[in-house]
């Protein structure tokens, strides 16, 4: 009898992709984990409601609305919820800008950054409102796993995975272990 | 001849010399007991915690306590880990630590130790502290957003380099690193990079100017083997990848 495939969904909130392409870097490894799992709502798929899943990768800290919206619902639909990489963990680089107030934030990028014309601050209702600070995910939502490292090695997130899925507990290597 | 006097440390014998912390002399045995605030050259400050050991069942820090013959010293048990991972953990939330953006990545005593005592996440929630940048100085930086107030460049400026450029001031979560100007700034003062208070630093608080990311990720002092074989980075010669001047 063939085992059904675990149902994995990924996203990346205030992340730079890093970790996904992180994910891509398993290289042929991929075959071998596509036999396994089966991907649901991803950057990587065309997937645009999350099912029921048995695992959640987020990439990436929370820094506005959106990002709430779609941990919240990551929580409440992945069985088990994995941070992966620095920003999800810690806020990462997105949250350097804690040290400073969303106005002065704002104004710097688009008041007095270099070379604008007709500078405003967008304030499109499309896009969604940024937080005051940018936090980890573990702040916002109950997180499983945590994954450290910027990005996470292909090699840390295929051992993590394959311990992951054979039930056993994660004990990744010295050199898997980084935060940058 | 009577026999050196010895106390035991995860069941190996470790033997001392009458007036030596428990700390030294392990460390004396090539033992390592994880420690921040701990440099051999300088007096004990008994501040960051991270050396708690269990001597005869009671949780002490190494570094400050006495050596005494026939005492049962544990170190490495999943107990003491997690309370060192803790602290670890609280340093890191209580301050910016964003390691992805730090020159001293890799070779900094902070992240090696989190790395030694397996913290994977900061688990606390995060302070984000505002806190300056000082690049008043011609040859260095520093960075108080990663100042774990250990104190070593404060004691090595005064008792090593006689010039009491640091201090550390206020009280609790208060407590501050200053530079001891009345413009608080390093600029103003006669610090220079062949001062011991500027390889003492156990984070990326205090850098060097001009020598950011010389040495690739995958080289670095930290990135192949942990602290403990390693050693520490205040403690290794320039020519071995640390920052100490011979």
């Amino acid at each position: 009898m063939i085992e059904p495939r675990l149902k994995i969904a990924t996203c990346s909130l205030a992340g730079c992709f890093g970790c996904h392409m992180s994910l891509l870097d398993l290289d042929e490894r991929l075959f071998e984990l596509a036999d396994r799992v089966e991907l649901n709502r991803s950057p990587l798929t065309d997937i645009k409601e999350l099912g029921e899943c048995d695992l959640g990768l987020i990439e990436g800290g929370v820094a506005n609305v959106e990002n709430v919206h779609v941990l919240l619902e990551f929580r409440a639909r992945c069985k088990i919820l994995i941070a992966m990489g620095a920003c999800a963990l810690n806020g990462g680089i997105p949250a350097m800008r804690n040290q400073f107030t969303l106005r002065e934030c704002l104004e710097e990028s688009y008041l007095r950054g270099v070379g604008l014309v007709n500078a405003q601050i967008p304030n499109d209702p499309e896009i969604p409102l940024l937080l005051n600070q940018v936090h980890p995910v573990h702040e916002v939502v109950k997180i499983d796993y945590f994954l450290p490292g910027c990005p996470p090695s292909a090699d840390a997130i295929w051992t993590f995975v394959n311990q992951l899925l054979s039930g056993q507990p994660i004990a990744l290597s010295y050199t898997q272990i980084h935060y940058d | 001849m009577s026999e050196q006097p010895s106390f035991t440390l995860d069941g190996r014998r470790i033997p001392f010399r009458d007036g030596q912390t428990v700390m030294a002399a392990a460390l004396a045995a090539g033992v390592y007991i994880p420690h921040l605030c701990f440099n051999p050259e300088f007096a004990p400050h008994g501040s960051c915690r991270v050396c708690l050991v269990k001597v005869n069942g009671r949780v002490q820090a190494a570094c400050t306590t006495p050596a005494a013959a026939g005492q049962l010293v544990q170190s490495e048990i999943e107990e003491l880990r997690e309370i060192r991972r803790g602290i670890l953990q609280m340093l890191f939330v209580e301050g910016n630590h964003v390691c992805p953006a730090c020159e001293k990545s890799g070779a900094c005593q902070l992240q090696a130790v989190a790395y030694y005592v397996g913290m994977l996440a900061p688990h606390y929630t995060h302070f984000y502290p505002r806190r300056s940048v000082d690049a008043s100085h011609p040859e260095a930086v520093i960075d108080f957003n990663r100042c774990i107030l250990c104190e070593l460049c404060v004691r090595a400026s005064r008792e090593v380099d006689g010039k009491n450029i640091f201090a550390v001031r206020g009280r609790g979560i208060n407590a501050r690193l200053v530079v001891n100007t009345p413009s608080g700034k390093l600029g103003a003062t006669d610090f220079s990079v062949g001062d011991k208070a500027a390889q003492v630093c156990p984070t990326g608080a205090i850098l060097l100017k001009h020598h950011g990311y010389e040495i690739p990720i995958g080289q670095r002092l930290y990135d192949r083997k942990p602290i403990n074989v390693v050693g520490d980075v205040a403690q290794l010669s320039e020519s071995r990848g640390g920052r100490r001047h011979d």
